[in-house]
C-alpha cells in the first residue's frame, strides 16, 4: 500500500457520495482521478485489503436479528461441535477464544422469532448449553481503521 | 420496518457491493429495473432511516497489518454502564462496543468491546492504558484474544446473502 491506497482506506471508510460520477466526487476530495480510484479499490478488492465496497446495513432495521452466543465445549469435541456449528446457515460468524466459554458465535436470522429457535436446535445438535447474550445498547464508534 | 419492494430490488442489487464503474447508481438501476435517479433516492432514504448504516469501505483488519484481535469483556455497575460504553467506543482501537445480558454464574460480564492492534503484546497493553485513563483497572474484567476464525460468511436474509449486515 502506498500513500495514496492509505488515504483512500482511511477516507471511504465513513461514507460515499450519491451522485451521478461518485468516484469522480471521491477521487477529487482524495487529490486523484475517477479512472485511478476505480482501478486502485479494484486491486485492494483483488488483495483481501477489502472485504466489500458497498453499504453496511443495520440488520434489525432490515427486519432481521443478530445475536451473539456462546458455549463451553471440551478441547477433545471442538471439531465436532463446531462442524455442527457451522453447518447452520443462520451462523455468520464463529470464532474460538480463549476462556472457559471458548466457542463465539453470531447468528443472523430474518425474523427475531428465529434466534430462540436457532439456539435450541444448535443445543440439540450439539449436547451443550449456549448462553445467549444478544446486544442490549450499542455505544457509537467513530469510523478508523487506520492503514 | 417494512421494507418496500423498490428498496428491496436495490438491496438485492446490490449484494455483490457497489460496482466499481463510473456510473454505479445507472448499473445498479440496471439490475434492479429502476432508475439512476431511483436508486438514489432509495439509497438516500436507507441511509436517513438507518438500514444502511453507511456506504463505504470495509476494511479486512488482518491484511492491514492488525493481526491480533481480542474481546474485552467488563463487569460495570448497571448504572454506569452506559458512561463506560460511550467512553471506551470513543478508542481508535475499540472497533464495536456493545451492553449485553450478564449469564451468572458462568459469565459476569455486561459490557463488550472489541480492540484490534498489531499483536497480542500491543493489545494488552492498549487495554491496560484505557483501563488506567478510564479509572477501570480494579473493574473485573478480561481478554479473549482470538485463536480461530472458522466461519465468516455474513448474515443471509431471504434468498439472498446480505453481505455487510451489523
Amino acid at each position: 500500500m502506498d500513500a495514496l491506497d492509505r488515504r483512500i482506506v482511511n477516507g471511504l471508510q465513513g461514507g460515499f457520495p450519491i451522485c451521478e460520477r461518485p468516484y469522480a466526487e471521491a477521487a477529487a476530495e482524495l487529490g486523484t482521478d475517477e479512472a485511478t480510484l476505480v482501478a486502485r479499490l479494484k486491486a485492494l478488492k483483488a488483495a483481501g485489503t477489502l472485504s466489500r465496497f458497498g453499504p453496511m446495513y443495520h440488520a434489525e432495521r432490515l427486519g432481521g436479528a443478530l445475536t451473539l452466543a456462546a458455549m463451553a465445549v471440551p478441547e477433545d469435541d471442538f471439531d465436532r461441535v463446531a462442524e455442527i456449528v457451522n453447518a447452520f446457515p443462520e451462523v455468520a460468524h464463529n470464532y474460538a477464544r480463549e476462556h472457559a466459554l471458548n466457542m463465539w458465535f453470531v447468528l443472523a436470522t430474518e425474523t427475531p422469532e428465529r434466534i430462540p429457535d436457532v439456539l435450541a436446535a444448535i443445543e440439540a445438535a450439539t449436547g451443550h448449553t449456549v448462553y445467549d447474550m444478544p446486544k442490549i445498547e450499542e455505544f457509537f464508534i467513530g469510523l478508523r481503521v487506520e492503514a | 420496518m417494512a421494507l418496500t419492494a423498490t428498496e428491496r430490488a436495490v438491496i438485492a442489487a446490490l449484494d455483490g457491493g457497489l460496482p466499481l464503474v463510473p456510473r454505479p447508481y445507472a448499473a445498479i438501476g440496471a439490475k434492479a429495473g429502476l432508475s439512476e435517479a431511483e436508486v438514489r433516492e432509495v439509497l438516500g432514504r436507507l441511509i436517513e432511516t438507518g438500514v444502511i448504516r453507511r456506504l463505504g469501505l470495509v476494511v479486512r483488519h488482518h491484511e492491514l497489518g492488525y493481526r491480533a484481535n481480542a474481546m474485552v469483556v467488563w463487569d460495570v455497575p448497571d448504572g454506569e454502564v452506559a458512561a463506560v460504553g460511550r467512553l471506551l467506543a470513543s478508542y481508535p482501537c475499540v472497533t464495536l462496543c456493545y451492553r449485553r445480558p450478564r449469564r451468572p454464574p458462568v459469565w459476569p460480564y455486561n459490557l463488550f468491546c472489541m480492540v484490534h492492534g498489531q499483536d497480542r503484546a500491543e493489545v494488552t497493553s492498549l487495554v491496560r492504558d484505557i483501563a488506567q485513563d478510564l479509572d477501570l483497572a480494579d473493574l473485573p474484567h478480561e481478554l479473549l484474544f482470538s485463536r480461530r476464525r472458522f466461519k465468516q460468511t455474513g448474515a443471509r436474509y431471504g434468498r439472498a446473502a446480505v453481505k455487510g449486515a451489523a
